[in-house]
């Protein structure tokens, strides 16, 4: 059986990759709940995650895939203390539309 | 055959992906999330790499989901009662999106790398054997250091989301 | 001669005024006057020891403290030459420097500020001898600094009047405006000769030939002539030194009769063989000396303040004196410098005392009568008033005759004219001696009860003065000349070169000069004793005698001309350009307060935007790294 890469090649890799991106871009600018925009987040990583493997795959070399260990443990806590600190947040002001944390305007 | 799957694949992922940022009750987009995050575990597994698809659904299905769906049924978001930005805000993102990725795929058009075919050798570099020596001989460092700071991540969550104690 | 010892003779003076600047006010008034005047004491006799060294043979001598400036090829050091005309000049300087330091000490004795005034009067001293005996032009031009200087604090000492600050600041800039042209002078020398070393110079003119045009060597001259001007009140530059009588009695007696505005005749007769290649400049130095005889001479007639009377009388005599500088007899005006010294410092002193006893009262016609009351007064003031109208055998009337004799020879226009000032003096000086001396007193009661001769301190060195007057002719008789053989080795074209014969035509010149004074002296006789004339309120007074009195208004010229202008440029620069440039450093200030403002607007808290920005700085960022190239 031959490799997928064989089959498909490196670049249509590439572009899914760019273009999950840029979904999880337009969905934090597009939407007030702060839940959704830390899914958004979630997507830009994985698609980061994708393309690791994917090199790591095309060059035959395990770091790549060592690599996707540590983002992913570094997004597992990045969520964690984030949702903490919504409902951090949702304790004070009752609500986690974000347009309305503007205490810091000048 | 497997040409087809990646197609299938990859459409679920973007698709699934877009729906959960259009979706207006925050449970749907987790859900959406979920899917998204189990195609993207496929993908790994065509590319034969089982230890990470594994891990991706454990941790991030597994996880990480659990984890968000909790906070939206604890702060009791599953009623979208949230208010649309103004159309101005929703051009500019889709601007922004057309922005980045124009960007980004400009700036591989420009260095235009030199693609050579994949070549198979027969090597073993993912099975979990090898990835188990490369962690903990070459990455060691590292992993003492990302068990720190799960440590850190699990005690400041603990600590932020305390309630403060009334004097009384 | 022991350069140690004139070292010390230079410093001491330095000394005095250090320790009662800083010291004084604890010293207490006695003390402080005894440490400053004996500081001057022991200069003098330092001084006369050396004078007599040198009358024994001693050699002239150059002490050099060190190199001071160095530059390419010039090189001008830290010096002093004593010689013959350094020597004489520091003799009376010192010497009526202690007179009149004992007379400060009786006259400023109520005053506050003793020890401020003694303090000044020590650094005068010191800032004198320097410029006395500075070996070259720089270390001159340090002592001339200096004297204006202290002349400037000492004029304006009682402070606290506004007129008199205005008037220590006329002083002072007039004087730098003839510094300008003692500068340029130097400047153009130490280009010709490389050196403005006194001896060094006069070396290079006898033994090269340098070839220089005349043209150049009178700039310099001009230049220095310029700057004697300034320091030495002749046309234009003289109107400070009437306004300086602002200054208490013993600074007009010591500075502007004595020793600073002999400066400028210091300086020529220094520089003596300068001036003698120059004969255009010295032809301008006769002219403008016997014009300034003459003018200040005619104001004096109308003055009614006995302080300016002099002060205009002093501003005639350095006419003379220039006069005579200007057809090149520097002995004869070094005389005439000397026996001035004597008498007119004896007629300041003098004046202070009346002064003194009238309680402050200084215009004559609220005087008169005192020769009763104020008997050593009045006769070393009379004694004083003969010698400067030029009545034999005083000192006035010899060297006052030395520069009619050379002017006659030398020019018969300014020979009339230098003759007919000294008709104008005689006729003046009486004039102040019968208003202030004869008839009745004509001030207030109680001043008429408070009435007595001055005390001591002022009558002695009034004494020592008179005699000193009477005999100083002594030095220079027509004949055999003691002063012009001793400074002979001095003067490159010197007196001893072309000896004076005493014909018949020289015993008529006498004969007119003494008939003239006593002439003068008749008038003003017939005026003010006979007739018992008072002289006016300045507002009635006619046509000519209103130009004297208002001092051919070269005052209210001088203000129109150069005063009002540069207060006006003044004035125009605060309004204007500074307005500008004020109004562009605030407008600085708003544009940026503004900018600030605006640049606010960025900062609203919205988290949208900051993440709207961020995602477009990142693009900026990969398009520089990876597309731009």
């Amino acid at each position: 059986m031959e490799h997928v890469l064989q089959i498909i090649g490196i670049e249509q890799y590439i572009y899914l990759s760019i273009l999950l991106f840029c979904i999880g871009v337009f969905g934090i600018l597009y939407r007030r709940n702060a839940i959704v925009m830390f899914m958004s987040i979630e997507i830009m990583l994985n698609a980061a995650n994708l393309l690791l493997v994917a090199f790591s795959n095309y060059h035959e070399d395990a770091n790549g895939q060592v690599f996707v260990f540590f983002t992913m443990a570094v997004a597992a806590a990045e969520v964690a203390i984030g949702l903490a600190i919504l409902v951090s947040i949702y304790r004070n002001i009752g609500s986690i539309d974000i347009d309305k944390l503007k205490n810091l305007k000048g | 055959m497997i040409e087809i799957l990646f197609y299938i694949l990859s459409a679920l992922t973007l698709g699934s992906a877009f729906m959960t940022i259009i979706s207006k009750n925050p449970i749907h987009s987790a859900i959406w999330l979920v899917v998204s995050f189990f195609s993207i575990a496929g993908h790994y597994a065509l590319f034969n790499s089982q230890f990470l698809a594994m891990v991706h659904i454990i941790v991030y299905s597994g996880a990480i989901m659990i984890l968000m769906l909790f906070t939206i049924m604890l702060m009791n978001l599953n009623i979208s009662d949230e208010i649309s930005k103004p159309f101005f805000t929703k051009l500019i993102a889709v601007v922004c999106f057309g922005l980045v990725g124009l960007v980004l795929i400009a700036s591989l058009a420009q260095s235009a790398p030199v693609i050579d075919a994949y070549a198979a050798t027969g090597k073993d570099y993912q099975s979990i054997e090898v990835l188990g020596k490369i962690l903990l001989n070459e990455f060691a460092v590292p992993f003492e250091m990302a068990a720190v700071l799960l440590l850190m991540a699990m005690i400041g969550a603990v600590l932020i989301s305390k309630k403060d104690k009334t004097i009384a | 001669m022991d350069t140690t010892l004139l070292t010390i003779a230079l410093l001491l003076p330095l000394a005095g005024f250090l320790i009662n600047t800083f010291f004084g006010k604890s010293l207490g008034k006695t003390v402080v006057g005894i440490v400053s005047s004996s500081t001057i004491a022991i200069a003098f006799i330092i001084t006369a020891i050396q004078f007599v060294a040198l009358q024994n043979g001693a050699e002239p001598t150059k002490h050099v403290w060190f190199d001071w400036i160095r530059i390419m090829d010039y090189t001008i050091d830290f010096g002093f030459y004593y010689d013959q005309l350094s020597i004489l000049w520091l003799l009376f300087v010192t010497g009526i420097g202690t007179l009149i330091h004992i007379y400060s000490t009786s006259y400023m004795h109520d005053d506050d500020n003793f020890h401020k005034f003694f303090s000044y009067l020590n650094l005068f001293v010191f800032f004198m001898m320097v410029l006395v005996t500075g070996s070259n032009l720089l270390m001159m031009f340090i002592g001339w600094e200096g004297v204006g200087l202290c002349s400037y604090l000492l004029i304006g000492f009682w402070y606290q009047n506004q007129d008199y600050n205005d008037a220590a600041k006329k002083a002072f800039i007039m004087n730098r405006v003839g510094d300008l042209g003692f500068l340029i002078g130097t400047f153009v020398l130490l280009h010709i000769f490389g050196t403005i070393d006194f001896v060094e110079i006069r070396n290079v003119l006898e033994f090269e030939n340098l070839g220089t045009s005349v043209a150049i060597l009178s700039v310099a001259t001009l230049g220095l002539f310029i700057g004697a001007t300034g320091k030495s009140a002749q046309l234009p530059l003289f109107t400070w030194l009437p306004d300086a009588m602002a200054g208490p009695t013993p600074v007009s007696a010591l500075i502007h009769a004595a020793t600073m505005v002999t400066a400028g005749i210091f300086l020529i007769t220094r520089m003596n063989f300068i001036f003698d290649l120059t004969p255009n400049v010295q032809f301008l130095i006769a002219v403008v000396g016997a014009l300034t005889a003459l003018v200040a001479a005619s104001i004096a007639l109308v003055q009614n303040d006995i302080k300016k009377v002099l002060a205009f009388s002093t501003v005639s005599q350095l006419g003379l004196m220039f006069m005579a500088l200007g057809f090149g007899a520097y002995e004869v005006a070094v005389f005439h410098v000397i026996t001035h010294a004597f008498f007119k410092a004896c007629l300041f002193l003098g004046s202070g005392s009346v002064i003194h006893a009238i309680g402050g009262e200084q215009d004559m016609r609220h005087m008169g009568g005192l020769k009763n009351t104020m008997k050593i007064t009045y006769i070393t003031f009379l004694v004083s008033s003969l010698a400067i109208s030029g009545i034999p055998p005083l000192s006035g009337f010899f060297s006052k005759d030395e520069i009619l004799l050379t002017a006659f020879h030398e020019n018969k226009i300014l020979w009339i004219a230098g003759s007919f000032a000294s008709i104008l003096t005689a006729f003046y000086m009486f004039r102040l001696v019968f208003l202030t001396f004869f008839n009745k007193f004509r001030g207030t009661k109680e001043q008429e009860d408070h009435l007595h001769e001055s005390p001591a301190a002022i009558t002695f060195p009034l004494i020592v003065l008179a005699i000193l007057a009477v005999v100083g002719g002594l030095i220079s008789i027509p004949g055999s000349s003691w002063l012009n053989e001793y400074l002979a080795p001095v003067i490159s074209n010197n007196a001893l070169a072309h000896p004076h014969e005493l014909g018949t035509t020289e015993y008529i010149l006498m004969g007119v000069a003494v008939v003239g004074a006593l002439i003068g002296i008749g008038i003003a006789y017939a005026k003010y004793i006979k007739n018992k004339h008072v002289p006016v309120n300045d507002n009635n007074v006619p046509g000519l005698q209103k130009l004297l009195v208002e001092k051919y208004y070269i005052d209210d010229i001088y203000q129109f001309l150069i005063v009002q202008p540069l207060n006006y440029l003044g004035g125009f620069f605060k309004r204007n350009i500074e307005a500008l440039i004020g109004g562009l450093i605030s407008g600085l200030g708003f544009v940026a307060g503004e900018l600030s403002y605006q640049a606010k607007k960025s900062q609203n808290g919205n988290i949208g935007l900051y993440l709207f920005v961020f995602v477009i700085g990142v693009s900026a960022i990969m398009y520089y790294l990876f597309i731009a190239n």
